[in-house]
């Protein structure tokens, strides 16, 4: 894995069609729930041709709104730059009441 | 309860089936993006950040028992099992599947209900005082009206198109509880020198990017003549109101921009051509709405409630939540029970399905079936004899919906914000958790007294913080969260709109500044002054000298 990477990072994301849920491009041009599998782009250039898949997966009604987002790190220490994106990747920031509670927490 | 006529069964069947049939087109691949968007939300389906959300009307925010159950079995059946009450007296469903939401729109028509025009610019939910035909001071039951708007609004040609979103308020009393000043049309009934029922039209008030109060156009309208004046309304804005630029294309900017003067001249000449038209309603096709609106048969009820006497002097508790929940009824031995979506640390207005049900069965056993939502993400059991109070309460207390705050600083209106809204700056709910979390000691709230804070996670104010007493805006600030506090506004009959406190505060500081605010009202208010009424005498003054001291 490289190490130290600087610059920008992006990855493409969407929401599935058929559920709504965040999904991320992975190298293999799959749409994974785990942005650790995300395929990073290191240059504009390569950015490019990930949206250019994402948006033929958008053209053929998999995927809902693809774009680019900033990361940090990859793999397992990848990060979105972006709060809302951070959130999007990893969920409410609060738990949520459950079907069966009649508390909360 | 208003129940729907064989049209408009017909009608919300076969919407439903026309968007199954999209939905599948859409899922084949058959139709893309931009042309399906505008059919889904026309059905109340936006796309948010984790996923799809539906949003539902509840007219005028009533529900009976069988529907809150049909939401409970949505949230179980297509959802993660909870709800979001919101400030349009709507529900919210936040993890709805595309595939899902035909089925769960079918369930819905089968209790009489839907999410058409829960979306685009056109005439939303028509929202009411929650205390509609039980409240003491109430002249008519607003619902009569909100029903008749409703049935004329719903896919109105001519208004399906409107240059933005519109938003009609009503409150039959002449004591504002749905914040009537603050939407396109407010109406606000009140009686005319001869003890004859009519409203005040109230015109272009809104909130959002640029806060107005409405202007009164009309101080009185018998109330036979309200559609014609609803309509000749929508018609001045329909033809005037600016297009070309999306923040300027409410209601209010227009007759901000015409004046009130020019804006009542342009409606009443327009009226003359509609007035004593087919959109006069004849009295007794008012009286047969009406009476779908009833009171219920009232059970006699002893002079004296016994049990609740005695539990009001041995439990603190239940006396608290007397003082702060329950609320004087029209109908003597009654009372109207407001139950608390605030529970401390928890997201406000949110509802798991077993409390949806638990709440349908106390209705079923206390309030005659009925339950009102609030546009302070509250519900209520607006029909409860006196004498059955300590079961409700009991029973509300098992579901966590007994917290004694309503009204007071942890009673919360709190936005879905950052962790569920696409247009959201910043997060709304963990800000209020942590607010309530703070002031959790009830004894300290109720010693503080009445303090409405609204929390919005952007400048579209869902969260209503413009009339917050004390309001909270969540801005970004380089990829940062931050909050602007404004004071001083207040959504009542004496609105205001806050004033900027000064410059917003990092999101791990909005406590500290809350607790500030509470603090320097404490040490400056006079006896029997609320928050708003030592704000209103002191100004920002001394709450910005001792917030922005310490910082
Ligand atoms: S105020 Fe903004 S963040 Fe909150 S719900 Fe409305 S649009 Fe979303």
């Amino acid at each position: 894995m490289a190490k130290n990477l600087t610059g920008t990072l992006q990855i493409v994301t969407a929401n599935r069609l058929r559920d709504g849920s965040v999904v991320f491009l992975t190298q293999t041009a799959e749409w994974t729930s785990d942005i650790r599998r995300a395929a990073v782009a290191r240059d504009g250039e390569a950015a490019t041709r990930l949206l250019g898949i994402g948006t033929v997966a958008a053209a053929e009604s998999r995927v809902v709104d693809p774009y680019l987002t900033a990361v940090t790190g990859e793999g397992d220490d990848i990060m979105p730059v972006s709060l809302r994106e951070r959130i999007r990747a990893q969920g409410l920031t609060f738990a949520a009441i459950s079907a069966d509670a009649t508390r909360y927490l | 309860m208003y129940r729907y006529d064989e049209y408009d069964h017909a009608f919300v069947a076969e919407r439903v089936a026309q968007f199954r049939d999209q939905v599948k087109r859409r899922l084949a691949g058959e139709i893309t993006e931009d042309e399906f968007k505008p059919l889904r939300l026309q059905n109340g389906l936006y796309l948010q950040l984790h996923a799809y959300m539906l949003r539902i009307a509840i007219p005028y925010g009533t529900l009976s028992s069988k529907q809150m159950r049909t939401l409970a079995h949505i949230a179980r059946r297509y959802d993660r099992g909870y709800g979001h009450f919101t400030t349009r007296q709507n529900l919210q469903f936040n993890w709805i599947k595309l595939e899902d939401a035909p089925d769960a729109l079918a369930d819905l028509a089968k209790a009489e209900m839907h999410a058409i025009q829960t979306s685009g610019n056109c005439i939303r939910n028509t929202t009411a005082d929650h205390w509609a035909g039980v409240a003491i001071d109430e002249i008519e039951d607003p619902r009569i009206w909100c029903e008749i708007i409703r049935q004329w609004s719903t896919v109105h040609p001519e208004f399906s198109f409107l240059p933005r979103k519109f938003k009609i308020a009503v409150t039959g009393s002449p004591n504002d509880r749905a914040a009537v000043r603050v939407h396109d049309i407010g109406l606000r009934m009140l009686r005319d020198e001869n003890g004859e029922p009519g409203f005040e039209v109230i015109v272009g008030g809104g909130l959002g990017r640029t806060p107005m109060i409405g202007k009164t156009i009309r101080p009185f309208l018998p109330k036979q003549h309200l559609l014609s004046y609803l309509e000749a309304i929508l018609r001045v804005y329909n033809r005037y109101g600016r297009r070309d630029n999306i923040y300027k294309a409410r209601i209010k900017i227009l007759v901000h921009e015409i004046g009130a003067e020019e804006m009542r001249r342009q409606v009443e000449e327009e009226w003359e051509g509609l007035r004593d038209g087919a959109l006069d309603l004849p009295a007794d096709v008012v009286a047969g709405i009406g009476r779908h609106f009833a009171p219920p048969r009232y059970q006699p009820q002893p002079t004296i409630a016994t049990e609740t006497e005695r539990l009001r002097f041995e439990n603190r508790d239940f006396a608290l939540w007397l003082r702060s929940n329950v609320v004087a009824h029209r109908q003597p031995g009654h009372a109207i029970v407001n139950l608390s979506l605030k529970p401390e640390g928890g997201p406000p207005g949110d509802a798991s399905a077993a409390q949806m049900d638990a709440v349908a069965d106390l209705a079923d056993a206390y309030s005659c079936g009925e339950i009102r939502v609030t546009h302070e993400q509250n519900l209520v059991l607006p029909h409860v004899a006196v004498a059955d109070l300590p079961a409700v309460w009991r029973g509300l207390t098992l579901i966590g919906f007994a917290t004694p705050n309503l009204g007071l600083v942890s009673d919360i209106i709190a936005c879905p914000g950052l962790d569920y809204c696409a247009l959201a700056n910043a997060r709304a709910i963990p800000v209020a958790q942590r607010i309530s979390q703070h002031f959790a000691d009830l004894a300290r709230q109720h010693d503080i007294g009445e303090l409405k804070i609204k929390i919005s996670g952007c400048i579209n104010a869902c969260g209503h913080h413009h009339v917050g007493h004390i309001g909270i805006l969540g801005v970004d600030k380089n990829g940062t969260e931050f909050y602007q506090i404004t004071l001083g506004g207040h959504a009542g009959d004496d609105v205001s709109l806050g004033s900027i406190l000064g410059p917003a505060v990092p999101a791990d500081q909005v406590v500290e500044a809350i607790d500030s605010l509470v603090r320097t009202y404490l040490a400056v208010r006079q006896d029997g002054e609320r928050f708003l009424d030592t704000y209103r005498r002191v100004g920002n003054t001394p709450f910005k000298e001792r917030l922005y001291a310490t910082a």
